[in-house]
């Protein structure tokens, strides 16, 4: 590694090469806006972002990261300022390539849960909400989770779906009208996870530079299986940690 | 607006949230309100706070995220005094919009399959002519509309700026709309940019000229949301919890007589640095 980082820096890293250029990425705030940010600066200049606010096409400074969607710094240089409503709605028209986004608790399917640990009606913990999770999760082309990897977070069934994934798996999605999209791919901090195409349940694609199949075990609430073939991933480069420190000067999202 | 009133509040999060507003609704101390807002941030906690509100339709609710899990939420929600009903943020906006068409849903690919269905009581149909499933939106017609926008004229046509958020389908789907502006312009400054208008005047009830209609909160273009303030608002509640909250309404909202005394608590000096940071974040960014 080149150099050492924190898990919120190899977490964006990780997460910003997902991202592809000529593509449109529906992101959200904190790692993945950052990630996306990243992407866009590094390798994807064409990348066009989405951000709930109803903007389209910002280019976020550095050292200005947006705290909100719809604050000022999300809008910087955009192409477009549709409003909520309509920029939710290209994604639902099938023209967001790519959700992007974090979770409080995840399941083997992919499903989140940023609404509430125990009861709906009677919480433990009362979290948030959706925001435009839930609308992202259902209406990407495709959709990459950005997530700590913790054994709490990653639990065998979440306590309330608010961001639909695989559902039940096999084919239960399709079976709820939802017409496209689902989650491909889980970053996190240990490694890569994808979804089996027939059973979607999540499995191990790839580990981290000094992570091991075991340590991803170990830190996950479910079983877990292996793809076909297991890759180790290439640990962080010293433009792409310098360009990301320079986005978060403050470290607000990095830590 | 009425105790028990539906009270839909534009905006979105803390930018263009209409404060002078919100604060004209405390001190006439409304209760039994339901408030809706597509994420939720401060005003939410004020209105719990004062026991002004007995249900709160959102898609997310606390300031955002340096400042973590709303505690005055989860308060009022975990003990139950509070009911947080939770939408999707499209699904509310959905909501807005059906309301707006004057239809009673929208079909929609959105929240299928989620638990967030059951919760506002969603139902799905066939489409009547593929026979896929659909999520069947219902509008939402608030009695009322709170709205701040950054300029009107005398007829009520309202412009905005910047994001426009929900604001336009808001104001068509309830049935009272009460507006703030930054600027009361001549009529001639509307015809001059109709592309601009995103209210029409005769959807609006009431005008108020009320510069930093929305301080603390962000005014695109116009002002910065003042960060600090949220800081120490915040930290205040992590030691005293809702007794601080109280305590914070009792010194901007009841205690200062005017608008004009509210915005003096934050001083001149603090709204010029806003302003600054507002002109560099759009203008010249």
């Amino acid at each position: 590694m080149s150099g050492p980082c924190n898990a919120a820096e190899l977490l964006a890293v990780m997460a910003s090469r997902q991202l592809r250029d000529d593509t449109t990425v529906f992101a959200g705030v904190g790692v993945p806006l950052l990630a996306a940010a990243l992407a866009k600066q590094r390798h994807a200049p064409r990348l066009t972002l989405v951000i709930e606010g109803g903007i389209i096409g910002p280019e976020i400074a550095p050292g200005r990261l947006p705290i909100s969607t719809n604050e000022m710094r999300a809008g910087r240089r955009a192409q477009m300022l549709p409003g909520i409503t309509d920029a939710f709605l290209f994604a639902q028209r099938g023209f967001v390539d790519v959700g992007f986004m974090g979770g409080a608790q995840i399941d083997q399917y992919g499903n989140i849960n940023t609404t509430a640990i125990g009861d709906y009606g009677k919480p433990k913990v009362r979290l948030p909400g959706t925001g435009g999770a839930n609308d992202i999760a259902s209406l990407c082309r495709e959709v990459i989770i950005v997530t700590a990897h913790e054994k709490r977070r990653f639990v065998p069934r979440v306590d309330f779906i608010t961001s639909p994934a695989w559902l039940r798996g096999d084919d239960s999605r399709r079976a709820a009208g939802l017409l496209f999209g689902g989650v491909s791919r889980v970053v996190t901090t240990l490694g890569l996870l994808g979804f089996d195409p027939e059973t979607r349940r999540m499995l191990i694609e790839a580990v981290h530079p000094g992570e091991t199949v075991e340590t991803i075990r170990a830190n996950t609430g479910f079983e877990l299986g292996l793809a076909s073939t297991l890759e180790v991933t290439a640990p962080p480069a010293a433009d792409e940690l310098q360009m990301l420190r320079a986005l978060d000067p403050e470290r607000r999202f990095l830590g | 607006m009425k105790d028990g009133d539906h009270v839909a509040v534009g905006g979105c999060l803390f930018s263009r949230t209409p404060l002078a507003l919100v604060r004209e609704l405390l001190r006439q101390r409304r209760r039994g309100l339901t408030l809706a807002r597509n994420l939720t941030c401060t005003e939410g906690e004020f209105l719990m706070v004062a026991g002004a509100v007995e249900r709160i339709v959102t898609a997310w609710m606390s300031i955002g995220l340096p400042w973590g899990v709303s505690k005055i939420m989860r308060h009022y929600v975990e003990s139950g005094q509070v009911a947080l009903e939770e939408w999707s943020h499209l699904a509310l906006g959905l909501r807005f919009r059906a309301g707006a068409m004057g239809v009673p849903f929208l079909p929609a690919l959105t929240m299928l399959g989620s638990d967030l269905m059951a919760v506002g009581g969603t139902k799905s149909l066939q489409d009547p002519y593929t026979g896929e499933t659909l999520a069947a939106v219902p509008a939402l017609f608030p009695d009322v509309a709170v709205l701040h926008v950054h300029r009107a004229d005398r007829f009520g046509n309202c412009q905005i700026d910047g994001y426009p958020h929900m604001d336009g389908d808001i104001a068509r789907a309830a049935t009272t709309v009460l507006v703030t502006a930054e600027e009361i312009v001549g009529d001639d400054e509307t015809r001059r940019h109709p592309d601009r208008t995103v209210v029409p005047g005769f959807l609006v009830d009431a005008l108020v000229h009320v510069p930093f209609g929305a301080f603390p909160h962000e005014c695109y273009g116009l002002y910065e949301a003042d960060f600090d303030h949220f800081g120490e608002y915040t930290a205040a509640i992590d030691a005293r919890g809702p007794t601080a909250v109280a305590d914070y309404l009792e010194r901007y909202a009841y205690r200062p007589p005017t608008f004009a005394d509210y915005l003096g608590l934050f001083g001149g000096e603090r709204l010029a640095r806003q302003t600054r940071r507002a002109r560099e974040l759009t203008v010249d960014a």
